[in-house]
């Protein structure tokens, strides 16, 4: 094996923001932690001064494209974008071409990224065939295949059907699954292009309406409550949201969601631009939106924040904003955005952070060996974050395949420096490895 | 005065009124035996239209020829865009072709946007019509229909704006282009702008536009210096924006009895093509105080004077022979 499989000694790393300590990585666990660790002379250094050294990120939301659409992302370019952001573990989102809906879509996805080697590819299954919504898909299937499928979503599509999001729901119950539900009345959303509201009437766009989001949010905690199953809410965008999550962990039903986060930083004024690139599925909000969201991911209402990283070639975002395609990249910002609108703003520590982007999203996906504490015996999955740095996002520079980010241009805090998968460095003061 | 028309908003109080007056300038060149001037000789105004609108097309058409600009028209139906052509390679077309100005009617809300700020091609952009945005020249024209008619006098209007004037413009707001533009110039002018219509029909987010909103067309008719009528397309019935059409007309059409109520000196106008029948009944359609014929005609004078304001440069409008005009007249 190359050199990168031996010791690792990381000096003076800030463990989730605390006071300086080194961190001796062996056989892809953490075998020591203490001060002034003798590396012995085959181990690998990395000064970590000022560097803030957290658990791998994981990420339940991701799109890698493939299989279908490689021209805008594959699995090794996408997970090769989601190590440079400091994850060591990504859920790979089921609408590919074909659909991850059958045993083996998702073992081919699971397979490509062991293969790829720079992180942890834990595949979605859909809920219903070829996420049409009106068929359970082979639930039990791919959670037996060697992907062992917890997570399951028709993300890009709700599954609207009250009656089959309910048979889903107890369906799964019986190998602890969780339905990830795509929060869109598709009647209320027919032609939306943006936030319906004071923005969008004087755009001319198309709303998507708060209410189309919050109507099925409201059916689906009622429903997991009634069945007594799990239920997660992808990309959570509204105030309103938030209260119905609020409300139905108070109830003690077993409800989970998720931010993105751009909806942690952007608002529906961004469109006046009519610049594509700032439209995305569910649509940016407004700002009193956006300070729901941080409040409600600080106080934990809201579990985590995942990236919905959603790649897109170019020309579908070089066009007029009818034609453009939703989504955003955001693998390689995450951190940085949630740095800048979370701990920055001193909603989060770095404990926090670690929280929200590595031990909550690995509990709700029932991953193991992802989400554990930075502790002695525990598995070398960790990231580093030189938080002091200062810079502007160029798209040019990214791992992943397609550029369409929200941010270009924009200055954003922290880097990530390094990323160890099970001990192997993936990233290396801030180069892929 | 910026340099492309994109939205109403594009243009402040004196943007508006120079163009205004330099459309009542060009409009006595309607009047001459001919009609050309050579003001835009050797300039190319492209007018690229997705959407069918022979209306539009032929007044911004014959405002370029008056003009003496070069007229290429480009539709897109039969052409290469309706086989998947992206406005992109469509606008690098026309830049190649060397267009000066590209006169862009699109079913997108914010593609004439898209064109002026993608770098895609350096002439001018007009907007005529963007989905449910903006039509800015409609609004316009509009005013030039309003000024000569609420303030006239033998200069029509020159040099006036709308201060005070109270306009109300009833139907479907949520999908009009025209009301949009209308709400932001007549408010820029000075007016005091009321929209009407079934709440269906009104954006949400409405409460946010500098205008006032009522959902009962009979409580402002009293207080109108003028009503403008939108189209409402039958097909909204089957959206449930409204249960009938029979309905729809009772509570918000113009029909002989509600025009009655009128101020007397009040015009109903209309950017066509009427429903007869829905929005407006025969009556009050063919009546003097419909002002939607004069609106086309509006429409060229005002067309003109914004292809030569954001073309023409420094050279005066209608050349030495205005001042001619201005000594016979």
């Amino acid at each position: 094996m190359s050199e990168n499989t031996a010791r690792t000694l990381i000096r003076d790393a800030r463990i989730l923001g605390g006071a300086p300590q080194d961190v001796l990585i062996e056989g892809g666990t953490v075998a020591r932690i203490g001060g002034a660790l003798e590396a012995g002379s085959d181990a690998r250094v990395v000064e970590a001064d000022g560097l803030v050294l957290l658990p791998g990120l994981v990420d339940l939301h991701t799109h890698l494209r493939e299989p279908g659409r490689e021209d805008s992302e594959t699995v090794l370019t996408g997970t090769r974008a989601a190590a440079a952001g400091g994850f060591t573990a990504v859920h790979a989102m089921a609408n590919t071409f074909p659909v991850a809906d059958t045993a083996g879509v998702v073992e081919q996805v699971w397979r490509l990224g062991r293969e790829s080697g720079y992180c942890d590819v834990q595949p979605v299954g859909a809920v219903t065939v070829g996420l049409g919504g009106r068929q359970l898909a082979e639930l039990g299937a791919m959670h037996d295949s060697a992907a062992g499928v917890v997570v399951f979503s028709d993300d890009g599509k709700c599954v609207d059907d009250a009656v089959i999001m309910r048979r889903a729901l107890e369906y799964v119950k019986a190998f602890d699954g969780v339905i990830a539900q795509h929060a869109q009345e598709p009647r209320l959303t027919e032609g939306a292009q943006m936030n319906e509201g004071a923005v969008s009437a004087e755009l001319g766009l198309g709303g998507w309406p708060a209410v189309a989001e919050e109507a099925i949010i409201a059916r689906d905690v009622l429903l997991a409550a009634h069945v007594g199953s799990r239920v997660h809410i992808c990309h959570l965008s509204t105030a309103g949201s938030v209260e119905l999550v609020r409300w139905a962990k108070s109830k003690g039903w077993q409800v989970t969601a998720e931010v993105t986060p751009h909806h942690l930083l952007l608002t529906d004024e961004l469109v006046r631009s009519y610049d594509p690139v700032f439209k995305v599925n569910p649509p940016l909000r407004t700002e009193e939106d956006v300070l729901a969201l941080r409040e409600a991911l600080a106080d934990g209402t809201i579990d985590c924040v995942a990236t919905d990283h959603a790649p897109h070639p170019h020309e579908d975002k070089d066009c007029e904003w009818g034609a453009a395609a939703m989504g955003m990249v955001g693998l390689e910002t995450a951190l940085s955005v949630v740095q800048h609108t979370m701990v920055e703003t001193g909603l989060l520590d770095w404990a926090g952070v670690a929280d929200r982007m590595s031990f909550r999203p690995a509990a709700i996906g029932r991953l193991a060996g992802h989400g554990r504490p930075v502790e002695v015996g525990e598995p070398a999955n960790l990231t580093l974050l030189d938080p002091a740095y200062r810079g502007e996002v160029d798209p040019a520079a990214f791992a992943s395949r397609s550029r369409n980010t929200p941010y270009r241009g924009r200055e954003l805090p922290g880097r990530v420096t390094h990323t160890f998968l099970r001990g192997r460095a993936t990233l290396m003061d801030g180069k892929l490895v | 005065m910026k340099r492309h028309l994109i939205s109403a908003a594009d243009l402040s109080r004196d943007d508006a009124l120079l163009v205004l007056d330099t459309a009542e300038e060009l409009a006595r060149v309607a009047d001459r035996p001919i009609k050309k001037l050579p003001t835009l000789r050797g300039r190319t105004v492209v007018n690229l239209f997705f959407e069918d609108s022979t209306r539009t097309r032929i007044s911004f058409e014959a405002a370029a020829k008056r003009l003496s600009a070069d007229v290429i028209n480009f539709s897109a139906k039969g052409s290469s865009v309706s086989k998947g052509e992206s406005l992109k390679d469509t606008a690098l077309t026309l830049e190649a072709m060397g267009a000066d100005a590209v006169v862009i009617r699109h079913h997108d809300s914010g593609a004439p946007h898209r064109l002026a700020t993608s770098g895609w091609i350096g002439g001018c952009v007009v907007n005529a019509g963007d989905g449910t945005h903006e039509h800015p020249t409609q609004a316009l024209l509009d005013a030039l229909t309003l000024r000569r008619r609420l303030v006239g006098g033998r200069d029509r209007g020159l040099g006036a704006d709308l201060a005070g004037r109270r306009i109300t413009i009833v139907g479907d707001i949520l999908h009009s282009r025209v009301a949009r533009s209308n709400v932001r110039l007549l408010t820029t002018l000075g007016a005091e702008v009321t929209v009407v219509g079934p709440p269906t029909l009104l954006p949400v987010g409405v409460e946010r536009w500098p205008c006032a909103v009522d959902y009962d067309l009979d409580a402002v008719l009293a207080k109108s210096d003028a009503v403008m009528m939108l189209r409402v397309q039958r097909e909204r019935m089957n959206d449930a924006f409204f249960p009938t059409e029979r309905e729809y007309a009772r509570r918000y059409g113009l029909h002989g009895a509600r025009m009655a109520r009128m101020p007397e000196h009040a015009v109903v106008m209309h950017p066509g093509p009427m429903n007869r029948g829905m929005e407006i009944t025969a009556e009050v359609a063919d009546s003097p105080r419909c002002t939607a014929v004069e609106q086309v005609s509006g429409g060229v004078s005002v067309r003109m004077a914004v292809l030569y304001l954001l073309l023409g440069g420094s050279e005066p409008a209608v050349g030495t022979r205005t001042t001619e005009e201005n000594s016979q007249a």
